[in-house]
């Protein structure tokens, strides 16, 4: 039945790279068009599971047996002139994960949007815009074989979620906004000079013909040049220590489901930069020997995991809170690259997958939270467990989640992240990271006790439960979190194959 | 029965009864009903499973794998069997004496309270089974979530706080030092089975396995040795039958246990004696032991006097652990048992006391044993109990650790011992002999009602009486245990 499927719809269809891309790209003048709250919902959404099923389709085909990465050249020219699209594990992995969350966190925007807190009831039509264009932004940094198309879409991800974040109804949202846009801009001309310094010493844009030609020029101080600027500007993108100043004001100010997406997505799609950047494009031998990547990458990574993890308990906001706890999680990713290991690039990538699912359900749930109490800080908490028992149970389960309670994915996340840690002897950095999960503790434990003990405030003491439009999404997130903390096999399989590959063969112990 | 099925139900009948009781949560009567019969169930299964084991057939069971080679999997044996059968015959009682004492005190919330008891007498089965270290670590975290709505079930700012210390401690220890000591056993000797003699390789350095060692030993937080002791007296905040149960019984059972299992089970008893770090360990336990008699000498309120006694008694476990020699692991085992049912009996006593008579502190229980025969009895019956003196079952654990201590020559523990016992004497005989022979006259008489020979609420004296019953069997029946927890030396 699959196979049939398969094979008669998208199987064996050329274009389904480049449709990867033109679909959202198109969809969303598209939208403006159609400007109609109900029907742009359902629109968005209708594209965004087809990005989802596109992309497993993708990954399906790349994780065969023996298949080789998919190379698509768009508009028929031939790298290096023209571009190429070329897809393998590691981003159709990352590919799969944005578009399922996408669709996930849609699935609550309609109801969500509904809240006059979130968003001005006439600004609906240019938020799916936005993130119609931010999704194909993201899409084509994943797709896309050439470094400069990467800085195309880059650009084309972070002005629609300057947008996105800047339609948050508190005032504040547009300083956050301007904020972004300013650190947004410097990174985006980092990674311009790095990638101009780059084609002016190899002359190819394309990343597999820059993977070819770099070793020979690794002892050129113009290259050691453009690997500093390109990786600090991507660094700012994934928000890591201490470039991460943009972050929690961003996320506590967008209206919660853009906030959901973008801690579920753009930050993944910044690490997955990194990662095809320093493994495929450089190589590790120049990343980690030539250049010293990995002191850089633990220090500000063990730093980041702290030092966030103190200021996220001192927020009042929630959504502040998890937008620290977000810093603090890139942390773990970070590190797991820096080990330059195959076992820690592979829990770095599992933290990656795994991170995503913790702080979409959460984040979700707070949007749940706004929607019937109409405020997300710890006051507005009180006694929510009592009124609101499901949407707080899920925020329960992602709060443990966080943490690394066993039989949620963090569990998983921290158990590979410390196995690689200790193969390699790194005893201090693994205490690191396990206080970085008792400092999680305490303010995922502040919330929870604040919901379960204290009683509600008074005009919020007769709030309803969130509707199912509101409830199933988050579910759908929190059996995630639990379905893949018990059965592992899935992001196992891939991130270790993914990480072997671009390890060339090491095996994992 | 097939003996997969078997051991399913052994471990998932706890978890049938939450909803169950969230069926019945507006019929009293039959929620508490269904609780005691699925606590006697319970004991059967692990009865039934206790004759396949003496038959000598192997019970396992594999649920699921979450890493590849680190199944969640259950496997019988003689100590988990132990704990098993402690646990589950004193699931039933605690139930019955639960409904004495809950609603004599009109506690808020008894369907949560009956739901996370029956989740934590899951996890104390999970534990008791565990295949592997993995898998107990799970049941173990799955334990102390499960007791903090028991802990906080007050919901005061007293509670709170309590809770508070109560998770920061248990999280503290096991994910900053257990956690990493699991996993680093995991790469040392690639693999978290549990066999006897252990699962290092020879090879492997006496340091690094010392330091493994270490972490275990502190990261099992719920074994209270100081300084990582201070959540079980905070624990006290809980009502009685929590602390009872959990916090005498499956919690701080489940923290010895797990010492004992990866003495005997991860490290082996030859290399444990070997390791640097042990004689260091084995003394820090006896300081616990010490220290803790002479925090409890000084408690006014019973409970916590009771807890800080307990601190001291699962200092003995771990003590005998780290001996690493046959008797002292024997010893060990069977003071779990018999220290659960003297302990238990206990603060059933307190509790008793506590609803009937509204009694918390020690000074003010003077004189009060004639209103409370039975109690007193029962409570100095326990008390020989704790002290290791006949007619009690805790005579022969403590000879078989004091013999431990000789057969390894850790002199200064002996004399350790032998002043805890003192100390114990001290703390724990006075309270019935004072209230039976009063040294001043007490400020108020309370009256009998006619026809009545105890105050204690009738389920609540029905459940202490059991228990203090079984405190002079195991004195006689104790071959039983020695014969199960000798299989593991």
């Amino acid at each position: 039945m699959e196979n049939w499927l398969m094979e008669t719809f998208l199987w064996n269809n050329q274009q389904l790279p480049v449709l990867q891309i033109v679909v959202p790209l198109l969809a969303a003048p598209l939208c403006l068009l159609i400007n109609h709250r109900w029907y742009n919902w359902l629109f968005t959404l209708a594209v965004s599971s087809f990005s989802f099923f596109v992309a497993a389709l993708l990954l399906l085909q790349v994780s065969q047996e023996g298949a080789e990465p998919i190379s698509y050249y768009l508009g028929g020219w031939l790298p290096p002139y023209g571009i190429e699209i070329r897809i393998d594990q590691l981003n159709a992995f990352v590919l799969m994960l944005i578009t399922a969350m996408s669709t996930v966190v849609l699935l609550s925007a309609h109801t969500s949007l509904e809240n006059k807190i979130e968003i001005a009831p006439d600004k609906n039509t240019y938020l799916y815009v936005a993130y119609l264009l931010c999704l194909a932004g993201l899409v084509g940094i994943l797709l896309t074989g050439d470094a400069f198309n990467l800085f195309v879409f880059l650009e084309v991800s972070s002005l629609a979620t300057y947008t996105l974040i800047a339609l948050g109804r508190d005032r504040r949202a547009l300083w956050a906004t301007f904020q972004y846009l300013v650190m947004g801009t410097i990174g985006a001309t980092f990674i311009l000079i790095g990638i101009g310094l780059l084609y002016m010493k190899t002359g190819t844009l394309n990343m597999a013909d820059l993977a070819q030609r770099l070793p020979e020029l690794s002892e050129s101080r113009t290259i050691f040049v453009a690997f500093c600027f390109f990786i600090v500007g991507v660094c700012l993108k994934i928000a890591l220590f201490p470039l991460h100043f943009w972050l929690p004001n961003a996320y506590a100010y967008a209206p919660t489901v853009v906030t959901a997406f973008l801690a579920a997505s753009a930050t993944k799609v910044a690490l997955y930069i990194v990662i095809r950047f320093v493994f495929f494009v450089f190589g590790v031998e120049f990343s980690f020997t030539i250049i010293p990547l990995e002191k850089v990458f633990v220090i500000l990574g063990t730093l980041g995991i702290i030092i966030a993890s103190l200021v996220a308990i001192k927020q009042q906001n929630i959504k502040r809170m998890l937008a620290y706890s977000s810093v603090a999680q890139i942390g773990y990713m970070v590190l797991g690259v820096s080990l330059s290991t195959a076992a820690g690039l592979m829990a770095g990538l599992l933290h990656l997958f795994n991170h995503a699912l913790m702080k979409g359900a959460l984040f979700l749930a707070l949007g749940s939270i706004l929607y019937r109490i109409g405020g997300v800080t710890l006051r507005h908490m009180q006694g929510v467990g009592k009124t609101m028992p499901f949407t707080m149970a899920a925020f329960l389960v992602g709060g443990l989640s966080i943490i690394g309670v066993p039989l949620t994915v963090g569990f998983v996340s921290k158990w590979y992240l410390l196995q690689a840690m200790l193969a390699e002897g790194w005893y201090v950095v693994s205490i690191i990271i396990l206080i970085g999960s008792l400092l999680s503790v305490i303010y995922i434990w502040k919330i929870v006790e604040v919901a379960y003990f204290k009683p509600a405030l008074p005009n919020n003491a007769n709030v309803k439960e969130s509707p199912l439009s509101l409830l199933i999404p988050i579910w759908i997130l929190v059996a995630a979190n639990i379905y893949f903390g018990i059965d592992t096999r899935l992001p196992v399989a891939l991130t270790e194959q993914i990480s072997i590959q671009l390890f060339q063969g090491v095996a994992i112990p | 029965m097939s003996v997969n099925t078997l051991m399913q139900l052994v471990l998932v009948l706890p978890l049938c009864l939450v909803p169950l009781i969230l069926l019945l949560r507006n019929h009293p009567n039959l929620r508490e009903g269904a609780s005691i019969l699925f606590g006697v169930l319970q004991f059967a299964l692990v009865w039934q499973i206790f004759g396949h084991f003496e038959n000598g057939e192997s019970l396992t069971l594999t649920w699921f794998t979450i890493f590849p080679g680190l199944p969640v999997a259950f496997e019988v044996e003689p100590l988990g069997l132990i704990f098993a059968l402690v646990a589950s015959s004193l699931w039933p009682l605690t139930t019955l004496y639960a409904i004495g004492y809950m609603r004599s005190h009109n506690e808020q919330n008894q369907t949560r309270f009956y739901t996370f008891f029956a989740i934590a007498i899951f996890a104390v089965m999970g534990i008791a089974f565990a295949q592997n270290l993995m898998t107990l670590f799970i049941f173990y975290e799955v334990l102390t979530l499960s007791t903090f709505p028991l802990v906080t079930h007050a919901g005061t700012e007293n509670a709170k706080k309590g809770g508070r210390i109560y998770l920061g401690i248990l999280l503290t220890t096991s994910i900053l030092f257990f956690l990493l000591a699991v996993i680093g056993t995991w790469v040392t000797a690639g693999t978290l089975d549990f066999k006897l003699n252990g699962i290092f390789a020879s090879d492997s350095s006496n340091s690094t396995l010392g330091i493994l060692l270490a972490l275990f030993i502190f990261g099992i937080g719920k074994a209270a040795i100081m300084p990582f002791h201070k959540w079980l007296p905070s624990a006290m905040v809980a009502p009685t039958p929590v602390s009872s149960l959990l916090h005498a019984v499956a919690v701080v059972k489940a923290g010895v246990f797990t010492v004992i299992k990866v003495c005997v089970y991860t490290f082996g008893i030859e290399r444990l004696g070997e390791l640097p770090s042990t004689e260091f360990l084995a003394y820090l336990a006896g300081f616990t032991i010490l220290a803790s008699s002479i925090i409890a000498l000084r408690q006014n309120n019973l409970k916590a006097r009771l807890a800080y006694s307990t601190v001291s008694q699962l200092g003995y476990v771990t003590m005998g652990a780290l001996l690493a020699t046959p008797l002292g692991i024997i010893g060990s085992s069977m003071h779990i048992t018999m220290h659960a049912f003297s302990k238990i009996t206990l603060f059933f006593c307190a509790g008793a006391i506590m609803v009937a008579a509204h009694k918390k502190d020690v000074d003010q229980m003077q004189g009060l044993g004639k209103q409370m025969p039975l109690t007193f009895i029962a409570f100095a019956i326990a008390s020989l109990g704790i002290i290791g003196l006949p007619p009690a079952g805790g005579t022969w654990s403590k000879w078989f650790l004091l013999m431990g201590t000789v057969e390894s020559e850790y002199w200064i523990l002996m004399v350790v011992l032998m002043l805890s016992s003192l100390l114990s004497i001290a703390y724990l005989l006075t309270i019935p002999l004072r209230a039976f022979f009063p040294k001043e006259k007490p400020q108020e008489e309370l009256t009998l009602p006619a026809g009545k020979i105890d105050l204690a609420p009738t389920a609540s004296l029905v459940a202490l009486t059991l228990t203090a019953i079984a405190c002079i069997f195991l004195f006689w029946y104790a071959d039983a245990i020695y014969h199960l927890a000798s299989k593991l030396v």
